[in-house]
């Protein structure tokens, strides 16, 4: 459980985390400037569990990593869009940032609302509208990432990339 | 039979690929810079047991220092002594001669019908020569680098049929925000852009690379025209490999775009989105803080060249600030023995190291709080430049140039 944050379309790397402040590894640090331009309050007030809802092409713009990286090192548990770029969303399967399509669930949410998601069936519930949403399944192959936890997991079970 | 890019597909994997079909592919090159490397590095060790901790090819792996160089802050000049030690102990070679998506091809690294995966979005500019290229993030190429493979699922295609003749005033960057302007900041996605028709068949390489470099804003995987008479050209001397010249056979594609190129005037791209592409005269009465020449879009020698014909013998306005920055090394040597370093220096602009300059907002050129910016890059994202309430502005080389000569956005017309 969960509470959304929802964000617009077109939400690029370089707000999810700008390139004045992704000159590190260091994961805490990525989580302290997350969503500084559009969501000032984000980083101070978000949860373990919150879950980040947007419109189309979330994630458009650089390719950089520590996009997915700071949204997952702030504890969003899944991130759901109508639509993905296609970078961070691969990123994002890459890493175990889950990340899920739903029209329907995000035209229906708004910020602050609980939010209930299982991810291995892809059902989300609106727990404050009591509605519930099916997400789009995922492609065969992400879907194998997907739960292994990652790439570098999926290759260490596979012993290569096939 | 298929699109470039099935052709290209099928070539390498010695089969007939369909568009959709998922495939796990041998890579021909491997590309990060000095801010995407050090998480790759990270994915690479993880992966430690699958290859003996080995990159796959060390000739084939490339590291490109472009983002922050010189080093602006004790953190970035950790990370790349970091870099550094990596690539000592892989026997990489460090490229520190400009922006990597100008050095890559430069050095015969980007050949017709390769595979190249590279960490940053804008790795789709390779694909004016005829490659699939693409940006990933930094596990997927510290995965290839391990591996010597990734995954695609083989994209479908847009045809971008580009006809007529540039105007006076227009240049390919017009061109590609009319595109842009076109297709969306997300109507690519996932696919790949086939750039096809008599335009772009006379479009020189550099001209190509500014048309490819902005698949990405699209949203697309890769940008691609089919090699020809002027990719062997501009190859000669930069490879001793031989290449196949691969093109569309037949292509089934998504979508169609066509595009009139002798009715386009130059164009601005407003913040903060690519798409929001106006006429120079519509935003003509807008004041410039500072202009900013250069980019893997925009920073090559003939964009060099347009912008010192017009500053030749002038200054630039006393409010406004101008900052070149050559894409290359090669780009910057010949800029300076043909004059146009001098053009710009005596104009009043600062020349810059070759790299990516103030593109990323880390340094030589960083925008204050309300200030704005009209630049030849490929992005206006909020923020990308220094202080999030600066606003950017995209535009040609020529535009630029007039607009520091007037201090306001200004139309390359008047001063050509």
């Amino acid at each position: 459980m969960g509470l959304v944050w929802m964000l617009g379309d077109n939400v690029n790397t370089d707000v999810i985390i700008p390139g004045r402040y992704n000159v590190t590894t260091d994961r805490s640090q990525l989580a302290r400037y997350c969503l500084c331009e559009v969501r000032p309050d984000f980083a101070q007030q978000v949860k373990p569990g919150d879950v980040v809802m947007a419109g189309h092409n979330f994630g458009c713009g650089s390719s950089r990593e520590h996009a997915p990286a700071a949204l997952q090192a702030c504890g969003i548990q899944v991130v759901i869009a109508r639509s993905f770029a296609r970078i961070f969303y691969r990123n994002a399967v890459n890493i175990g940032l889950p990340v899920l399509v739903c029209e329907e669930a995000v035209l229906s949410s708004t910020d602050g609302q609980q939010i209930q998601v299982d991810l291995a069936s892809g059902t989300i519930y609106n727990q404050t509208t009591d509605q519930t949403f099916q997400a789009e399944p995922l492609d065969p192959f992400v879907a194998r990432i997907v739960a292994a936890g990652g790439i570098i997991e999926y290759i260490r079970r596979e012993g290569t990339l096939r | 039979m298929g699109t470039l890019t099935e052709e290209i597909f099928s070539y390498k994997l010695g089969r007939t690929v369909e568009q959709g079909e998922t495939v796990v592919v041998e890579v021909d090159r491997v590309m990060s810079h000095d801010t995407t490397t050090p998480l790759a590095i990270k994915a690479f060790r993880e992966l430690a047991q699958q290859n003996d901790g080995r990159v796959f090819n060390s000739r084939r792996s490339h590291i490109v220092f472009d983002h922050i160089i010189p080093a602006s802050t004790i953190a970035a000049a950790t990370l790349q002594r970091d870099v550094r030690s990596f690539a000592r102990e892989q026997d990489i070679t460090i490229l520190q001669e400009g922006i990597c998506h100008q050095v890559m091809p430069e050095r015969g690294y980007v050949l017709p019908g390769d595979i190249i995966v590279g960490a940053d979005s804008h790795s789709c500019t390779y694909g004016a020569l005829g490659a699939f290229a693409t940006g990933m993030g930094s596990t997927d190429i510290g995965v290839a680098y391990a591996t010597g493979r990734t995954w695609f699922r083989v994209p479908f295609t847009i045809n971008v049929r580009i006809s007529g003749t540039l105007p006076f005033g227009v240049y390919a960057k017009d061109v590609t925000f009319e595109i842009v302007r076109r297709i969306g900041v997300d109507g690519a996605n996932y696919r790949a852009i086939e750039f096809t028709g008599d335009l772009v068949e006379q479009l020189s390489v550099s001209e190509r690379f500014t048309l490819c470099n902005m698949a990405i804003e699209m949203g697309g995987k890769a940008g691609l025209v089919a090699p020809d008479a002027t990719t062997r050209e501009w190859l000669k001397g930069r490879t001793e490999s031989d290449y196949p010249m691969l093109a569309p056979h037949r292509p089934d594609y998504e979508r169609i775009v066509e595009i009139d190129a002798s009715q386009l005037q130059p164009m601005i791209a407003c913040p903060p989105d690519v798409n929001n592409v106006t006429s120079v005269g519509e935003v003509s009465h807008v004041a410039i803080d500072q202009v900013f020449l250069g980019t893997c879009t925009n920073g090559r020698l003939d964009d060099l060249a347009i912008a010192a014909s017009i500053l030749q013998g002038k200054t630039i306005h006393p409010q406004t600030r101008m900052v070149v920055i050559p894409a290359s090394r090669e780009v910057y040597l010949e800029a300076m023995r043909l004059g146009y370093l001098e053009t710009f220096v005596q104009a009043g602009a600062s020349v810059g190291t070759p790299g990516c300059g103030p593109c990323i907002g880390r340094h030589f050129g960083v925008l204050a709080p309300g200030e704005r910016a009209l630049t030849t890059m490929n992005r206006n994202f909020t923020g990308r430049m220094g202080d999030p309430t600066a606003e950017i502005y995209l535009g040609s080389p020529a535009t630029v140039a007039a607009t520091a000569l007037a201090g306001h956005i200004s139309d390359p017309r008047n001063v050509l």
